[in-house]
């Protein structure tokens, strides 16, 4: 009996916590759907309750930072700024792994280190050379930031994970006169596909969700993504919070659909990304 | 001959996009970011006087305030305090949280609510922090107003002495799912015929906990302070939305400091000072990562 009260009790524990968990985002969602005007009583208050999607439209079309235009933005920069790295790192994982050149563990090692410093210690240059090739405040000039940023993860975890493939069938293939480029194609490719999966959901959140890259390259309001529209929501004086909410909701519904959809292989990457 | 050729070959056709990429985009700024930062304006060197500056101002460390008076403190000891509250809380949290929803009905619905911070856009968890901590929308406000704690109930993020606490708070919320799936995985790893070995000593719940389940967690335990750290020290976006790093700098941190003095005060050199310093703090919790994870691994 003792046994039951103790597992009772850790399910209180646990679904306490998880409700405390959700909460705020609860709040969000309410406030969301909400007329600002029962808003200031608290989201919670249900003495007068008016459902609507007001906040959606008025966020989605919004004077100064429409959201919708940049939800466009946003999948502009996203798709290419994926796939893209997930091509080029996975090439340079291969390459790293198979083909023998000098200086190819130094290299590893530098584009590991790489993993821990921040976007800040190239923000001033970044500008200054986009600016110097006129990629500047241009979408290609994003894609190809994010791209050159996701590269050391990528090319780091898709190496980790190669290494566990058999490279005998590799080798059988290139006695039966394959080419590298053949056997990367044919053979390890298809094997790498659940790590692309963990790849492709990481890559496209963080993209989604960057906000300093685009804050310092990005400056013409209609190409501003929406991340960056964010803090254009708050009023001056008073924050509308419905507006926001939405905003907010609309936004966060891209990284938390790849989440669902992908979730296996979202864990597993952030799980692999860490291991070095 | 032919042979070395096609093998060149083969290289620059796998490795040399990356690097290209990765050299003009990522190395080559923060070589000339490190160089800004012991020059002068007119572009001559001026050794570490930059430093000196930029590092014993009241911005970076406040020394009439920190750490007896109330902030702003500068945004040194804002980013100290951070990693302070933010790193054991999140590690010891995530780690009771995986154990805790091991066998508990319902756990992957828990688990996927409390994960749902890290899904976040970190500009928008920045709002969530200012919305739960506003005066009358916010919950926490509310709860405060309920139990009778009206010298609490007021807008968090916009008093001095409360703003870095609220957002500190609110990072731990955002954050947990990160240590807590973390440590679930590695729970995962650990073999049953441990705990049942050490039930057959008699050993209880408690024990198990901290003869077994901690000391073989060790390796998630290091990935999970590193990774925390760096976020810590990194944090941008959440303070951006939620304070601007305000008032009156009470919740100024490094990488936030960077920017206004690179995109505000146009200030190149300054900045880079920041921005060279705070990735000298990343690269030692970097380098003590991959070492120690070696070392784990054996």
């Amino acid at each position: 009996m003792r046994i039951r009260w103790g597992r009772l009790a850790i399910h209180l524990i646990a679904w306490a916590v998880g409700l405390i968990w959700i909460v705020p985002f609860m709040g969000i969602l309410v406030a969301s759907i909400r007329p600002h005007s029962e808003l200031v009583h608290g989201w919670w208050n249900l003495s007068e309750v008016n459902l609507s999607f007001d906040n959606y439209l008025k966020a989605w079309s919004h004077a100064t930072a429409p959201i919708g235009e940049g939800l466009k933005n946003s999948l502009i920069v996203t798709i290419p700024a994926t796939l893209l790295p997930l091509l080029i790192g996975t090439l340079a994982a291969y390459g790293f792994l198979r083909l023998r050149f000098p200086g190819r563990n130094i290299l590893f090692l530098g584009i590991v280190l790489l993993l821990s410093i921040p976007q800040q210690m190239v923000a001033v240059p970044l500008f200054q050379t986009l600016l110097d090739i006129k990629l500047l405040n241009t979408f290609a000039g994003l894609i190809l930031t994010h791209t050159a940023w996701g590269l050391p993860w990528i090319t780091m975890f898709m190496r980790n994970y190669m290494s566990t493939l058999p490279v005998e069938v590799e080798e059988a293939a290139s006695l039966d006169g394959a080419s590298r480029f053949q056997i990367f194609y044919k053979i390890t490719l298809p094997l790498t596909l659940p790590a692309l999966a963990s790849v492709a959901a990481l890559q496209l959140t963080w993209v989604w969700n960057d906000f300093f890259m685009a804050l310092i390259l990005l400056y013409e309001p209609s190409m501003q993504v929406a991340t960056q529209r964010i803090p254009l929501l708050r009023g001056q004086y008073h924050i509308d919070w419905g507006i926001l909410s939405a905003a907010s909701m609309l936004i966060t519904a891209v990284p938390v659909l790849v989440f669902v959809l992908l979730q296996k292989y979202y864990i597993r990457g952030l799980i692999g990304w860490t291991q070095k | 001959m032919r042979v070395q050729i096609r093998r060149w070959f083969e290289v620059i056709v796998f490795v040399s996009p990356a690097l290209v990429l990765i050299g003009f985009l990522v190395v080559m700024p923060a070589v000339r970011t490190l160089a800004l930062s012991v020059l002068n304006e007119e572009g001559q060197f001026v050794g570490l006087q930059n430093f000196s500056e930029v590092l014993l101002s009241r911005d970076t460390l406040n020394r009439d305030r920190f750490p007896l008076r109330s902030p702003p403190w500068g945004s040194v000891p804002h980013n100290a305090v951070w990693v302070l509250l933010h790193l054991p809380l999140v590690v010891m949290l995530g780690m009771i949280l995986a154990v805790l929803l091991k066998d508990v009905t319902g756990a992957s619905f828990i688990k996927s609510a409390i994960f749902l911070g890290m899904v976040t856009p970190m500009v928008i968890g920045g709002g969530v922090i200012r919305f739960i901590f506003d005066e009358n929308t916010g919950v926490i406000n509310a709860i405060f107003r309920l139990v009778g704690l009206t010298e609490l109930t007021r807008s968090w993020t916009a008093y001095p002495d409360t703003a870095l606490l609220a957002l500190i708070l609110g990072s731990i919320w955002l954050w947990t799912g990160f240590s807590m799936v973390l440590y679930s995985a590695g729970l995962a790893t650990i073999p049953q015929e441990i705990y049942e070995a050490a039930q057959v000593d008699g050993a209880n719940a408690l024990q198990k906990f901290f003869y077994i389940t901690i000391p073989s967690l060790r390796p998630v335990t290091i990935t999970v302070v590193a990774m925390t750290i760096l976020w810590e020290l990194k944090i941008f976006d959440l303070v951006y939305t939620a304070t601007l790093g305000g008032p009156g700098g009470s919740s100024m941190v490094l990488a936030l400091q960077m920017y206004f003095l690179a995109f505000r005060s146009l200030d190149p050199n300054r900045s880079a000072v920041i921005a060279t310093f705070l990735t000298a703090l990343t690269l030692i919790i970097g380098v003590w990562f991959v070492r120690s994870a070696r070392r784990v691994e054996g």
